[in-house]
């Protein structure tokens, strides 16, 4: 076990990171190059005012009519997205680790926080799982790899909580927690979870696009 | 995971489908759809099937989705996953009947109206991937036969409705006739190199709606306009080779359009109330022909009104007395943001305005648009059961006094009297020009 856990916050921790940052760079290189290479035009008609725009119109619960629409979801959506977000960076345990590592720190989550932060992910994936089953629109495009999708993101926030509270085997649970959060990363670049990295740049497009060209809202 | 099909999509008895496909082999098909997909697409396609997470938030966008009970196989999402998801997960190995399914799937249940575009959070473009889908099988030979048919139409003669040439000449000089005798000055101005403005319209207008040019020509007359129509090819600004997939034709139609312009040397060319025209001169077409933008100025007829009743070169006689309604056309809407201007002239030439819920970019489509009408009878029933909303969106106005639906827009026009007659609303349609021809100041 302790091999394990060695393994896993050494060589694994090195690796998941690279390919994170390494494989998400990729995919955004290779997309601009793409669009440089067969669609150079895009770049004509992206502006920035209107990018921006778009994107301040869809990063605000309840700006668009689609979030007014879906009251609950959007409540969910953004409480989910920014719990997973800020948990792992903001974490005590983690700004601790990072401490240790590389004599580097930022204040922290009052670990009460971070639990409650870290209920919300797991209940939004609960949310996104039982509206996937239930919404007919939903279940009608919902594949295997949204469903695997949901599980990577909900596994660090489940064992993390497991762990905390010392529950069953503590160092099990750590080990799974350490590799369940190196899975989520590596999977950044190779899942639908690159939507982190794309929805910035086509709600961009788009937002530029009917700004600039259609002069109309597209919120 | 559901597998169902579109409900209450008609067996289509489309010869020209069937035709279509019964010449192909899967190897054909394959080497089509890799074909499009690896050398005609690129950042957006990867972008826009990378980055959805399958959340079904465009849903509710669509009216076909809310007109056919939330079945989930006319959500724009479902439409994606019955076409190009299939195409890419299958690497292009699919079957004739799966392309004939795509086909029906692409250009008659979808109008391209980029609805679901202001609903998805990340904005992906479904109209486009539905245009991706349409281009493929327009390569295989798979179109349905009556807008092939206009295609061919334009491959041929340049204007969608086999007018001849001497045919246009013969009805513009037939409709000066008619108006000179209510204004007897009156000219419509063929050939004026030189003049301030081209006047373009669809074919329809000189086979079947030849009034329309003849209240035109009242309008830009009693303006003072310097204008012209050109006596040569180049007069249509309708495209449906656009919607069929045939880029090619699509690009010699507006380099067609766009030259005759150029070589008469005008300032901007000014169009009839057509809203897929629009698009495909403004956004489509000449980006195809590599301008961003258009090479010459173009305005919509609505922005044209507006311009002459804001400048007092029409002033209204008396407001036209029936409470209206009116309809955002989506392509001069969310394509080209004509919709407060539409507003202004509504307001300056009719005394009672009914406003529709939803309207401005959130107006529901009329489901003849994209191409979807021109596609034919076989699929009229099918096309205005999809959009019930829209009747309930005019039966509401209709609650709140209106009579009159003002639709800027020929595609609308048609679609939402089709739609009237269909759910019997009791109400009339209207272009834009027709109530401005009414009302305005004639000498």
């Amino acid at each position: 076990m302790n091999e394990l856990y060695l393994l896993a916050t050494g060589p694994l921790l090195w690796a998941s990171f690279a390919v994170f940052v390494g494989g998400s760079l990729f995919r955004l290189l290779e997309l601009f190059l793409l669009a440089r290479r067969r669609e150079r035009f895009l770049f004509t008609y992206l502006s920035l005012r209107y990018s921006l725009r778009s994107i301040g119109h869809w990063i605000v619960p309840f700006a668009t009519a689609n979030w007014r629409r879906h009251p609950v979801l959007t409540v969910v959506t953004f409480a989910f997205h920014l719990s997973l977000l800020i948990t792992p960076v903001f974490l005590l345990a983690h700004v601790v680790l990072w401490d240790e590592a590389w004599n580097v720190s930022w204040p922290a989550l009052p670990d009460a926080w971070a639990i409650v932060l870290s209920l919300i992910v797991i209940g939004g994936c609960v949310f996104f799982f039982v509206r996937r089953r239930v919404t007919p629109e939903v279940a009608y495009v919902t594949s295997a790899s949204d469903y695997v999708i949901l599980g990577l993101t909900a596994a660090p926030f489940v064992t993390g909580v497991i762990a905390y509270y010392q529950w069953f085997d503590v160092r099990l649970f750590t080990l799974l927690h350490v590799v369940s959060g190196e899975a989520l990363l590596v999977a950044v670049p190779f899942t639908r979870i690159r939507h982190m990295l794309f929805a910035p740049l086509t709600r961009a497009y788009m937002g530029s696009e009917f700004g600039a060209v259609r002069h109309a809202r597209d919120w | 995971m559901p597998e169902t099909k579109p409900k209450g999509a008609h067996p289509a008895v489309d010869e020209g489908i069937e035709r279509g496909i019964a010449g192909l082999t899967e190897e054909r098909i394959r080497k089509v759809i890799r074909r499009v997909l690896s050398g005609e697409t690129g950042a957006r396609l990867k972008a826009y099937v990378d980055t959805c997470i399958h959340c079904g938030l465009c849903s509710e966008a669509c009216h076909f989705f809310l007109s056919r009970d939330r079945d989930p196989a006319y959500s724009p999402v479902g439409k994606v996953k019955q076409t190009l998801w299939e195409m890419l997960r299958r690497d292009g190995r699919v079957g004739p009947e799966f392309i004939k399914q795509a086909r029906i799937v692409a250009s008659t249940h979808c109008n391209l109206c980029k609805r679901c575009a202001m609903y998805c959070p990340f904005g992906i473009d479904v109209a486009y991937l539905m245009l991706v889908v349409r281009r493929i099988c327009h390569l295989l030979g798979v179109t349905p036969l009556y807008i092939q048919d206009t295609a061919h139409s334009h491959a041929a003669t340049l204007n969608q409705m086999w007018v001849k040439d001497d045919e246009w000449i013969d009805t513009l000089m037939w409709q000066e006739e008619e108006a000179r005798g209510e204004i007897p000055d009156l000219r419509i101005p063929l050939e004026k190199e030189g003049a301030d403005i081209l006047y373009s319209v669809i074919g329809p207008e000189p086979k079947f709606q030849a009034q329309l040019i003849y209240q035109a020509a009242v309008i830009l007359h009693v303006a003072g306009v310097d204008w012209t129509m050109p006596a040569t090819p180049g007069w249509d600004n309708s495209d449906m080779a656009m919607f069929t997939g045939d880029n090619e034709i699509m690009g010699r139609l507006k380099r067609a359009h766009f030259e005759t312009a150029a070589r008469l040397r005008v300032n901007r060319i000014v169009m009839g109330e057509c809203g897929h025209a629009f698009r495909s001169v403004y956004d489509v077409g000449n980006r195809w022909l590599g301008w961003s933008m258009p090479p010459i100025p173009i305005v919509h007829a609505i922005d044209f009104y507006h311009e002459l009743l804001e400048e007092g070169r029409i002033r209204v006689a008396r407001l036209f007395e029936e409470p209206v309604t009116l309809h955002d056309p989506c392509n001069v809407v969310r394509g080209g943001g004509l919709h407060e201007k539409a507003r202004a002239v509504v307001r300056r030439t009719c005394a009672h305005f009914i406003e529709m819920e939803p309207n401005r970019e959130h107006n529901y489509c009329c489901c003849a648009g994209g191409g979807v009408i021109n596609c034919g009878p076989p699929y009229k029933k099918h096309r205005v059961e999809s959009n019930r909303v829209k009747a309930e969106q005019i039966a509401a106005a209709k609650l709140k006094g209106a009579k009159i639906v003002i639709t800027p827009c020929h595609n609308c026009h048609s679609g939402i009297e089709d739609i009237i007659h269909h759910y019997d609303l009791g109400v009339e349609t209207r272009f834009l020009g027709d109530i401005l021809y009414q009302v305005m100041e004639k000498p």
